[in-house]
């Protein structure tokens, strides 16, 4: 008895120890939600933050429906590196940024004008292909988030197309409307609603590479090979405000370099994917559970 | 009736029963809430408990949850120690009487105001008993202090085998008030901030503001508060421990006035957090050192002790090597209350000075997420570890003997280390693996932690289930336990 019950531990160990193959094949699924579509949010109040504090947003606005694609990044990457607003230096792509104003304060880190990094090309994480000369999306991952992107990265992809990326307060209205819910689609989080650590979805393999995104626009209330999913969508039509990767945001605040993200993400427990939860980090980090999307027209 | 009169005035009015009763209270509330957590709600039991005992988990209110639970654990384990001081030291019975029905009266209070309050909708009237019980527990500290007043003439030492001032004051006694002292004074730092805060709803978590670069005086209260009462339950912890091993000798007399000072000094670098955050940093590294090297003297007396003991009684004179490890090893629960104290040192302290010495250089490189993920680790495990120390402390006074003693014993020891391990790897996860490759490690970092834990709590339970049986017995322990005033100690006995 106990010999199989040490049997049993080992094996289990053995078992959750097996390495990672980040090229494995993921399944694929057309979830029908076009990521070059815009949900426009109008001016107003709404309520903001934990405690729903009143606030107003005193212009429309429009926010991406979904996460930047890798697809979509990719064509980006092509362009700007034809027109020369990208650089690929060595491994690297890069792009110039004006500078902060650096203020010296406590743990504060100078960020002056210079170029900046985009995308590591050989970072085995990054789901683009890379030729030498054009990118293009990874089989099976097109229609996934771009991840392994830097808030530099993320900035110069809204503005290379005239846009900008959404600042905290317009991604917490496009999340929650106006009524103070705690999730885009209401008040109480499940299993099969939100990419996150206990979603169990057909991405999830948790003995070969994880916690894996999920297409954008897939908790849509589609079924995908027997797994059925609910709508996630925000009052205002987005989906995955909350769940499946962090979503870069705008702003700059003075005497931090810090910049921050929303939305929770596939790892995580379903309290960070509460719409007002933050999460930081410097400019130039890049994570799998990291993306973005764009906000147009209308300003803070 | 009369029955039932037994058993209460055994539950609570001994010292034995009270602390059975704190620790059986701390540990329903632990497992209980426990099913509220990540991976219970993975595995479906959140929502049962949820729906079977109507549990009102409103998202905006998590932190204030989690606000008052922490707060409810933490009276009781106060209470424990409390129970314990009152037990080892000497003091008069009419403040010792005080002092014990206050602090029960304060943690119950706490418990079954704040918890309904927290978790089963918002009547006022238990928030006010649960801010009643805070005070109650407040108050016995208050008169704990005037108990353990040093300066008394009934109190000065005679034996030079325990550190004492030329006048005799016992420097054991002192630490015990600078300790308590320290505890009253920071207590404040949290009730002001909380009273601002109103209803405890509107409150954060200090570890999810470390980034925030301006934080408000009362963000900074509660920051430094938090920081000092979990340190000061630790150093209470090792002074009782030293009172149960009998310290005493040459690294007594070294250890105490670490001990004194090591207080004093990390509870005002915690408070000079308030007006000055950077150079209190420095002068919380100072005494806590101070305080962490009075524990070591404390680890190195107890280790001979048990080592000259163990050989003593196998009739060995001077031993090998092995034989001093197997002496060292012979008994796990008084083994076990100081070696947790060194595994401490690989699992926080450690963690703690070099997250700290690396912070800009590593951690801050990293998202916040993963910043916290130490933060968080780093307090449960202290928090924990102080847990079972207590734990091996109350099998001995419960009268744990032979294989079960050897199994509590050695079972706690591995299992709780073995999770406090893997909670260390969990939380330094970056530091061996990128993120994109970090599964495997978080995979089997999390089901070590689970067998770890689950299995700590099962020798718990099987030691409340055992004491549980104990009170349907006629002439049980707890009858003997009943009449037995203090806890047996080298200091009650002399």
């Amino acid at each position: 008895m106990k010999k199989l019950l040490l049997c049993l531990v080992a094996s289990f160990l053995l078992a959750s120890c097996k390495p990672v193959d980040l090229n494995a094949a993921v399944p694929v699924f057309d979830t029908a939600v076009d990521p070059e579509s815009w949900a426009k949010i109008p001016s107003g109040e709404f309520l903001k933050g934990q405690f729903n504090e009143e606030a107003v947003i005193e212009y429309d606005y429009e926010m991406m429906v979904t996460d930047v694609t890798n697809a979509q990044y990719a064509a980006f990457l092509n362009e700007a590196l034809a027109s020369n607003d990208a650089i690929k230096d060595n491994k690297l792509i890069v792009g110039p940024y004006p500078g902060d104003t650096f203020n010296g304060y406590r743990h504060e880190e100078e960020i002056p004008a210079g170029n900046y990094l985009y995308i590591d090309i050989i970072d085995p994480a990054l789901r683009l292909n890379f030729d030498g000369n054009t990118f293009s999306a990874k089989a099976g991952y097109e229609n996934h988030p771009m991840t392994m992107v830097s808030w530099f990265g993320a900035r110069a992809y809204c503005e290379y197309y005239g846009w900008r990326l959404p600042s905290e307060v317009e991604w917490e209205k496009a999340a929650r409307g106006t009524d103070g819910r705690p999730f885009p689609w209401g008040e109480k989080i499940t299993r099969n609603i939100a990419n996150f650590t206990f979603s169990r979805d057909p991405f999830e393999d948790m003995s070969a590479y994880g916690s894996n995104t999920t297409p954008v626009g897939f908790y849509n209330g589609k079924s995908y090979a027997g797994y059925q999913t609910l709508n996630n969508a925000s009052p205002y039509g987005l989906y995955d405000m909350a769940g499946n990767v962090w979503q870069w945001t705008g702003n700059v605040y003075p005497d931090q370099h810090y910049r921050y993200m929303r939305g929770g993400s596939k790892n995580l427990y379903e309290n960070t994917l509460r719409v007002w939860v933050t999460n930081n980090a410097t400019p130039t980090f890049t994570s799998p559970a990291v993306g973005f999307r764009c906000a147009r027209s209308g300003q803070e | 009736m009369k029955w039932i009169r037994a058993r209460f005035n055994y539950l609570f009015k001994s010292t034995k029963g009270l602390i059975l009763v704190g620790i059986a209270l701390a540990s329903l509330v632990s497992a209980f809430f426990g099913m509220l957590s990540g991976p219970m709600a993975d595995w479906g039991i959140k929502d049962v408990i949820v729906r079977i005992f109507g549990i009102d988990l409103v998202e905006a209110e998590r932190e204030g949850r989690l606000v008052i639970l922490y707060h409810v654990i933490a009276m009781i384990v106060v209470a424990i120690e409390t129970y314990m001081i009152t037990g080892l030291l000497e003091m008069k019975e009419n403040l010792k009487v005080l002092i014990n029905s206050t602090i029960t009266a304060g943690y119950l209070a706490a418990l079954f105001g704040g918890l309904p309050f927290a978790y089963w909708g918002h009547v006022w009237a238990f928030h006010g008993i649960y801010i009643a019980g805070l005070s109650l527990v407040f108050f016995a500290g208050c008169v704990l202090l005037y108990a353990l007043w040093p300066w008394r003439k009934e109190y000065r030492v005679t034996d030079n085998s325990y550190a004492h001032t030329k006048k005799g004051v016992p420097l054991e006694r002192s630490a015990f008030f600078a300790m308590a002292s320290a505890t009253i004074i920071s207590a404040l730092f949290g009730a002001i901030p909380g009273s601002a805060f109103g209803n405890g709803f509107t409150v954060f978590l200090a570890e999810n503001v470390v980034r925030t670069p301006h934080k408000s005086v009362l963000d900074l209260s509660i920051i430094g508060h938090l920081h000092i009462m979990l340190a000061l339950i630790a150093i209470c912890c090792a002074l009782i421990i030293g009172r149960w091993m009998d310290f005493k000798g040459i690294w007594h007399k070294l250890a105490m006035p670490m001990m004194i000072v090591g207080s004093l000094v990390l509870a005002m670098g915690t408070w000079l957090v308030v007006p000055f955050e950077t150079a209190a940093h420095a002068i919380i590294y100072g005494g806590s050192t101070i305080a962490m090297l009075g524990a070591l003297f404390l680890v190195i007396f107890s280790w001979r002790k048990l080592i000259r003991e163990g050989l003593a009684q196998g009739g060995i004179q001077k031993g090998s090597f092995a034989q001093k490890i197997s002496a060292l090893l012979r008994d796990p629960l008084k083994f076990g209350a100081t070696w947790q104290m060194v595994f401490m040192n690989f699992t926080v302290s450690g963690v703690g000075i070099f997250t700290a010495v690396k912070l800009d250089e590593i951690f801050r490189q990293w998202q916040f997420m993963d910043e916290r993920s130490i933060l968080t680790g780093h307090w449960h495990i202290l928090a924990t570890l102080t847990a079972t120390i207590l734990l091996m402390y109350y099998a001995d006074l419960a009268g744990l003997k032979g294989k079960a003693r050897q199994w509590f014993g050695w079972l706690l020891i591995i299992f709780s280390d073995l999770a406090f391990g893997a909670v260390t790897i969990y939380e330094m996860r970056r530091l061996i693996t990128p993120e994109a490759t970090q599964q495997p490690l978080v995979n089997t970092t999390t089901l070590l932690g689970d067998i770890g834990l689950i299995t700590v709590l099962l020798v718990l339970a099987a030691l409340m289930v055992w004491r549980l049986t104990d009170l349907f017995k006629k002439k049980g322990r707890w009858s003997v336990e009943s009449s037995q005033a203090r806890l047996e100690s080298p200091e009650v006995e002399k």
